[in-house]
This record gives C-alpha cells, sequence and structure tokens, in this order.
C-alpha cells in the first residue's frame, strides 16, 4: 500500500513525457534540426504558410472550437436551467450516456445519411412535399464554412457536457439555490443563470476546454463532414504526414506547430469571452429583472437537445438500415428490398477490426481505471489530492490538439521502429483515455463518506481489506461507468490509432474513417454499425448491475439510508 | 480492565481542540457532553487511532494495560458506533455482520454466531434481507452487533442515537448499554442530549465550550 504514493508521479510522468517527446520531435522538424549540425531553418514555415488556402484551413480551425463549445455548452446550460427536475429532464438525462458512446465516426456518417441531399430527412418528404424525384444539387456536407462540420461536432459535445454538468452538479447545489431564485420571484431560466450556472461552470471548465480544444483540431469527424477546398489545418496536417515525398515531413511538422498555436489562440479568445461575460452577468446581476421570454427559451433548449438526441439514435438506425439495403432509390424512404450480402462479405474483416479495438480498448482502459484509482485513493490516504492545483495536468493530453502531438510522436517512433506496435498503440490509447477516465472518478472519490472504511478498520480488518471489502464495491458503479466511458473513447480513436499505428495495426474505426472518401454508403453502414455495438456492449455491465442492484441491493444505487 | 486517556490532547494547525484524562472502569459509561465545535468527534477518532494527519495527538491511550499510542486501529480492538448505522450497502445484513468475525472460525460457528447475533436483538431470520430496506432502528441494531461480533475491549459510542426519534432512541439506547455492560466494555459516549447521560448513570465530562471563529 505504501506503493500508492508513487502512483500520482507515475501517472503524471506517463501522461506528459509522451506530450514533451512529441512536441520536441515536432519541434527539430520543423526548424530543420539535426543531431551534430546545430543550424536552425525556417523553410518549412516558409512552405507550410504558402500552402494554398491555408489562411482560409486556419480560420477555419480557429473559430470552429470556441463555437462548436459555445453552442453546446449554451444549449445544455438552457436545458439544464429550463427542466431541471422534471420528466423530461431525466428521460433525457438517460439516453445521453448510450448517445455519448457513439464513436464520432458513426455518429459522422449517420447524421450525413440523414442531412445529405440524398439523406433519408428529404427522402421522407419526396417527392411528395418537395415534388423531387432525384437528388438535388444542395451543398449540405462538406460545405466550404465548415457549418455541417459544426453540427456534428454539436451533435457529439452536448452529450459530452450533459453528462459532465450532470456529474458537478451536487456541487452546484441546485435545488436549494433555484427554490431561493424561484421565491424572490425569478424565473426557472434567469433564475438558474444568476444562482447555479457560475459554480456549474467552475466545475466542468476544463471539459469546456477539452472541446474547445478538441473540436478546432478534430479529424475524423472532419474528414466526414468538413470542407475539402481547402480542409480544415487538422486534415491537411494529416495528408501531409502521409505524404510520400519525404521532404513533407518538416513541413507537416511546421503545420503542427501551427495548430498548437491555433488552439491557444480559440482558447485564449474563450479566456477572453469568459471574463466578458462575467462583466455582463455581474452588471445584469443587479437590474432587478426577472426573465424575459423564459417560455420560448425553455422549449427552445427542449426542442434543441430532443432533436439532437433524435438525429443521433436516428442516425444508428439509417447506418444499419443501409448495411442491410439491396437496391434503395431516391425518393424512396426504405430499401427495396433488405440482403445481408454486406455482412456476409465484410464479416471477416470487421470481426478482426472489431477484434483489435476491443484489445487495444480493454488493456488502455484496465490500465488507466486501475492508475486513476491508484491516483485518487493515494491522494485520500494523503488527506489530500496530490498536485492539487494541478488536476489539469492529468487532463493535458486532451487539452493540446491531437494531431500535433501525435505527429512529433510519430516521427520519433519511426527511428526505433516502435511505429505501427501493438504496445505503441496501446500506450498512445492510454494517454487519451486517462484524462477521461480520471474525471469521471475524480468526481465520485471526494463524496466517498470515509467512515465506512474507518469503521471496518475498528472492525479488525486491515486497510487493504478495508479497501477492497468496502470501498472498491460500494463504489463499483462509478468505476464500471468510468470504464465503460474510457473502452467508448478507446473504440473511438481515430488519429491515435492511424498514426502510431502507421497502417500496420487496423481498427474498425480506423477501417470505417478510410471508407468516407469511397462513399460507398452499403460498406459505411456496415462499419459504422459494428463500430457503434461495440462501443455500446461497454456501457452494458454497468447496467445489468444497475438493474442487478435495484433489485437485491437498494443502497447501492439510491444512496446509504441514514 | 479499563480504558485510560492519560493527558490526552488534539492539536489541530497549533491550535489544541481539546486535553483530558479519564478512567473508564469495565461496564461503566463515561459520557461526554460538549457544543458542537468542541472536538467531540475528533476525541472518538483519536482513541480509535482515527485521526487524520493533519490532527496532532498528544498523550496516551491505555486499554487493559496496553499503550495503544502509535498503534494503527484495526490492532486496537477498540469499538465505534457512528451517528449512522454505516451498514455496507453492498452486503447483505448477515455478510455484514460476518464481515466482523474474527478469522478462524469453521462455517457453522460463524453462521451460528451471527444467528444468535440477530436473535439477541430480534432479528432472527433477517440474514439475507438488504440492509437498505431495514428501519432506522433495525439498522441501528444491527450496526451495534456488528461492532460487538468484532470482540472489541472497549466501546465508543458517536452520538449514534441522535437521528432516531425518541420513543425508538430510548429503546435502542437501552439495548447498546445492556450488551455492553453484559460484556463489562468501558464505554465512552458523545452525546449533547441530556437524557443520553441520565440513561447512561456514569460520570459526566463537559468540554470546553467552542473556541470563536
Amino acid at each position: 500500500m505504501a506503493m500508492l504514493r508513487f502512483a500520482p508521479p507515475l501517472a503524471l510522468a506517463l501522461l506528459i513525457v509522451p506530450i514533451g517527446l512529441g512536441f520536441l520531435g515536432i519541434l527539430a522538424s520543423a526548424f530543420g534540426l539535426q543531431l551534430g549540425d546545430g543550424l536552425v531553418s525556417t523553410e518549412a514555415f516558409e512552405a507550410a504558410l504558402a500552402l494554398p488556402g491555408l489562411q482560409h484551413s486556419t480560420m477555419l480551425s480557429l473559430w470552429i472550437g470556441p463555437a462548436a463549445a459555445f453552442l453546446s455548452l449554451g444549449l445544455v446550460a438552457l436545458f439544464f436551467a429550463g427542466w431541471l427536475g422534471t420528466r423530461f429532464f431525466r428521460g433525457l438525462s438517460a439516453l445521453m450516456a448510450p448517445i455519448l458512446a457513439i464513436p464520432h465516426a458513426a455518429a459522422g456518417f449517420g447524421l450525413a445519411f440523414l442531412i445529405a441531399p440524398s439523406g433519408l430527412l428529404l427522402r421522407l418528404v419526396s417527392p411528395e412535399l418537395t415534388g423531387l424525384s432525384r437528388p438535388p444539387d444542395w451543398l449540405i456536407l462538406n460545405d466550404p464554412a465548415g457549418l455541417s462540420l459544426l453540427f456534428g461536432l454539436v451533435l457529439k459535445e452536448v452529450p459530452f457536457l450533459f453528462l459532465v454538468a450532470l456529474a458537478a452538479l451536487p456541487q452546484a447545489d441546485a435545488p436549494a439555490r433555484m427554490a431561493v431564485m424561484a421565491s424572490l420571484g425569478y424565473g426557472r431560466v434567469r433564475g438558474f443563470f444568476l444562482s447555479v450556472f457560475p459554480a456549474l461552470y467552475g466545475a466542468i471548465r476544463l471539459p469546456v476546454y477539452a472541446v474547445i480544444a478538441f473540436s478546432g483540431a478534430v479529424v475524423d469527424l472532419a474528414l466526414i463532414l468538413g470542407p475539402n477546398t481547402p480542409p480544415t489545418l487538422a486534415v491537411r496536417i494529416l495528408t501531409l504526414v502521409n505524404d510520400p515525398d519525404l521532404a513533407m515531413r518538416p513541413v507537416a511538422a511546421a503545420a503542427s506547430l501551427l495548430q498548437l498555436g491555433i488552439t491557444l489562440c480559440s482558447l485564449l479568445l474563450w479566456r477572453l469571452g469568459e471574463g466578458l461575460c462575467a462583466r455582463i452577468f455581474a452588471s445584469s446581476a443587479g437590474s432587478g429583472r426577472r426573465g424575459l421570454g423564459e417560455i420560448a427559451l425553455r422549449w427552445s433548449a427542449l426542442a434543441g437537445v430532443g432533436l439532437l438526441a433524435a438525429l443521433s439514435l436516428a442516425g444508428i438506425v439509417v447506418l444499419l438500415l443501409w448495411s442491410i439495403a439491396s437496391g434503395w432509390r431516391f425518393p424512396d424512404a426504405f430499401p427495396q428490398a433488405l440482403s445481408l450480402g454486406v455482412w456476409q462479405a465484410q464479416w471477416p474483416a470487421i470481426a478482426a477490426g472489431l477484434g483489435t479495438a476491443t484489445m487495444i480498448g480493454l488493456l488502455a482502459t484496465t490500465a488507466s481505471s486501475a492508475l486513476a484509482i491508484a491516483v485518487l485513493e493515494a491522494g485520500d490516504r494523503a488527506g489530500r489530492q496530490p498536485f492539487s492545483g494541478f488536476l489539469w495536468l492529468f487532463t493535458l493530453p486532451i487539452l493540446v490538439p491531437q494531431v500535433t502531438l501525435l505527429a512529433g510522436l510519430s516521427l520519433l517512433l519511426i527511428g526505433p521502429g516502435l511505429d505501427g506496435t501493438l504496445a505503441s498503440v496501446v500506450a498512445i490509447h492510454f494517454v487519451f483515455v486517462f484524462p477521461y477516465v480520471y474525471l469521471t472518478l475524480a468526481g465520485y472519490w471526494p463524496r466517498f463518506d470515509r467512515r465506512n472504511t474507518d469503521l471496518a478498520l475498528t472492525l479488525g480488518r486491515s486497510p487493504a481489506a478495508a479497501f477492497t471489502l468496502v470501498k472498491l464495491p460500494m463504489l463499483v458503479l462509478p468505476i464500471l461507468t468510468a470504464f465503460g466511458l474510457g473502452f467508448a473513447v478507446s473504440v473511438a480513436q481515430y488519429l491515435p490509432t492511424q498514426m502510431i499505428g502507421a497502417g500496420r495495426i487496423t481498427t474498425i474505426t480506423t477501417d470505417a474513417v478510410s471508407l468516407a472518401s469511397g462513399g460507398d454508403r452499403r460498406l459505411i453502414g456496415a462499419y459504422g454499425f459494428a463500430q457503434t455495438l461495440l462501443a455500446f456492449l461497454a456501457f452494458l455491465p454497468p447496467l445489468l448491475l444497475l438493474a442487478l442492484a435495484r433489485t437485491r441491493r437498494r443502497g447501492l444505487v439510491e444512496g446509504v439510508a441514514r | 480492565m479499563s480504558l485510560v486517556l492519560e493527558d490526552l490532547s488534539l492539536v489541530l494547525e497549533g491550535r489544541q481542540l481539546l486535553r483530558m484524562d479519564a478512567v473508564i472502569a469495565p461496564g461503566q459509561i463515561l459520557t461526554v457532553m460538549g457544543p458542537s465545535g468542541a472536538g467531540k468527534s475528533s476525541l472518538i477518532a483519536a482513541i480509535a487511532g482515527l485521526t487524520p494527519e493533519a490532527m496532532k495527538v498528544g498523550g496516551r491511550v491505555v486499554l487493559e494495560g496496553r499503550d495503544l499510542t502509535g498503534h494503527p486501529p484495526q490492532m486496537r480492538r477498540i469499538g465505534v458506533l457512528f451517528q449512522d448505522a454505516l451498514l455496507f450497502p453492498h452486503f447483505s445484513v448477515g455478510q455484514n455482520l460476518g464481515l466482523a468475525l474474527p478469522a478462524g472460525l469453521s462455517r457453522a460457528e460463524r453462521r451460528a454466531r451471527i444467528d444468535e447475533a440477530l436473535e439477541s436483538v430480534g432479528l432472527a431470520g433477517r440474514e439475507r434481507a438488504d440492509p437498505t430496506i431495514l428501519s432506522g432502528g433495525e439498522r441501528a441494531r444491527v450496526a451495534l452487533m456488528r461492532t460487538l461480533l468484532a470482540e472489541p475491549r472497549a466501546l465508543l459510542l458517536d452520538e449514534p442515537f441522535s437521528r432516531l426519534d425518541a420513543p425508538l432512541r430510548r429503546s435502542v439506547r437501552e439495548a447498546v448499554f445492556h450488551h455492553a455492560k453484559a460484556r463489562r466494555l468501558p464505554v465512552l459516549l458523545v452525546t449533547h442530549d441530556r437524557a443520553d447521560a441520565e440513561a447512561a448513570g456514569g460520570p459526566v465530562h463537559q468540554l470546553g465550550s467552542a473556541p470563536d471563529f
């Protein structure tokens, strides 16, 4: 048990060393530094900046992160404000975990199959309402402004921020504060924003920053929904990295550094926005207004969250439909005939992709969960959390653009031939899974009533027995949930598998995303659906346990009776 | 064989919370009273060895002639009843009791001790029940039996009756005192209820008023 003390520094080292190495690799390559040659060259930057349409790509990456975060956070906050404690709130809360589990690629494909000019939504109303008998020539997907990409991002980030906010809600003491505000005559929405939101936002700030960093540098969704002419900066970096011309490597590195700068700029923009909002907020708090347009705000928030949930789930159904469709002409709303042909032909490849993804996911998530528990437990034993005030360090991998970090690391791994090995891919998955597992568990650990373990000690049990017999079982639901989330995160990882796996390690996710350019809807449907099913499986153990606990051990679900 | 507190003192961040001497004879109940913030729960934690690292404990705790200073809680053989029953929600009632039994008993013996314990508090046949569905009074009785099955040599009571309503409080209190006296355990009771002190019938130690903040 004394070993526990080493858990926090070990975790930090495992997270920060790859980031540091990746950064060094990128710097060396971008500035043309070689061993024994002290010359610094800025050629790569000049080449990167001279890429056609780079300014457009850069601007796209700069605004899309803060925009996705603003829309997602705003929608979640409005929904919480309007519907906290209602039946709608409970119903949609229950849907959010499975929706969050849908991998980005599958969600993107599903959305594309719905909203494309030849998608299901238009088919449903054609030709009756539109008079269309063939798909119109509208540029909905891959629009140059990146709006469909933004929509796809919001679709994925709303469930994430929803669940994060739900977990942080007890810290904001919402029911009591809302009651006070209501007794002072404030409407639900204004009351929420004045009394609960400031505390809630403080508690979920790191995940919000992660949303900004992720959205501005996302690759898989951008390949599926984002603009092509030119694509976002992150997608262009991937293209440069994969360029057979080795002379493009330093250019890729320079562009990666640019991406890092863009992400930092977006975060800075957001910080400035935070300050501005706080000011507006403070000056309006004393205005005495009790809330305007409350009803409209409430219902539009419900409509927004409900629509996103419906689109996410409908997208998965459409993926399944396409995978078993044999002939599906526009504007039919349903395939002419169904067939399992694609599944039969593709099953060996799909099974292999699922197998690799499962193995990587189980290894990376088990390691992440064990280490996250050890870090939190070490904090409890010491009476305070390790590196308190530096919590963000444990989430650093999801606060830097993935593509920058990976471009650097893949350069370094090629040398000793470590790229394309299963061990490297598992290790890089660990780096991106750990922050999510840790963030999930960190909400529950401090809330554990330590008198339970104290009591086990006074009964003559050792600290180790008190931990394994009392604490772990009492926290089993959060642990399984964090594990499920970690597994889903690992399954969804495209870029780390692609770049560190070097094409030799492929999973169902890299297979699925590589189908984006081909446009074969049946194949995409099968791979996307299989990918989603695997991510869903991870949430089965906590759901089963929950059902069991409801009948046999109610205290585990409803909290301990006094 | 008694529980002795010798010049026991608690210091938190340079501020002395309390300082006391006491000798509690077997079967005797010492009641410690004081306003909230006077360090009553910290006193229990110090005697049981459960104080957080930030708190400095001075003086000695001696039980049956053994100096317990520096002993970890699981080696002290001091039972504690907290304000809440703290039955573990993932175990059945019987498993909660089984957790307290000493090692080295046969299966049949363990079974027999659990049955006997439940019967002695009027809960015979409930060993497979989910602790969450028990009533408040039933939970308090199971918690008492769990503490006693670990065969403690002294008992500390941290306001264990305060969450029960008046009639129930009296009967649970009687059960606790009865079992403690039957086993001739030295008992230290922390409470802010006069009626508890009167029912205990032992000496009363008044802790100083809470310091001003």
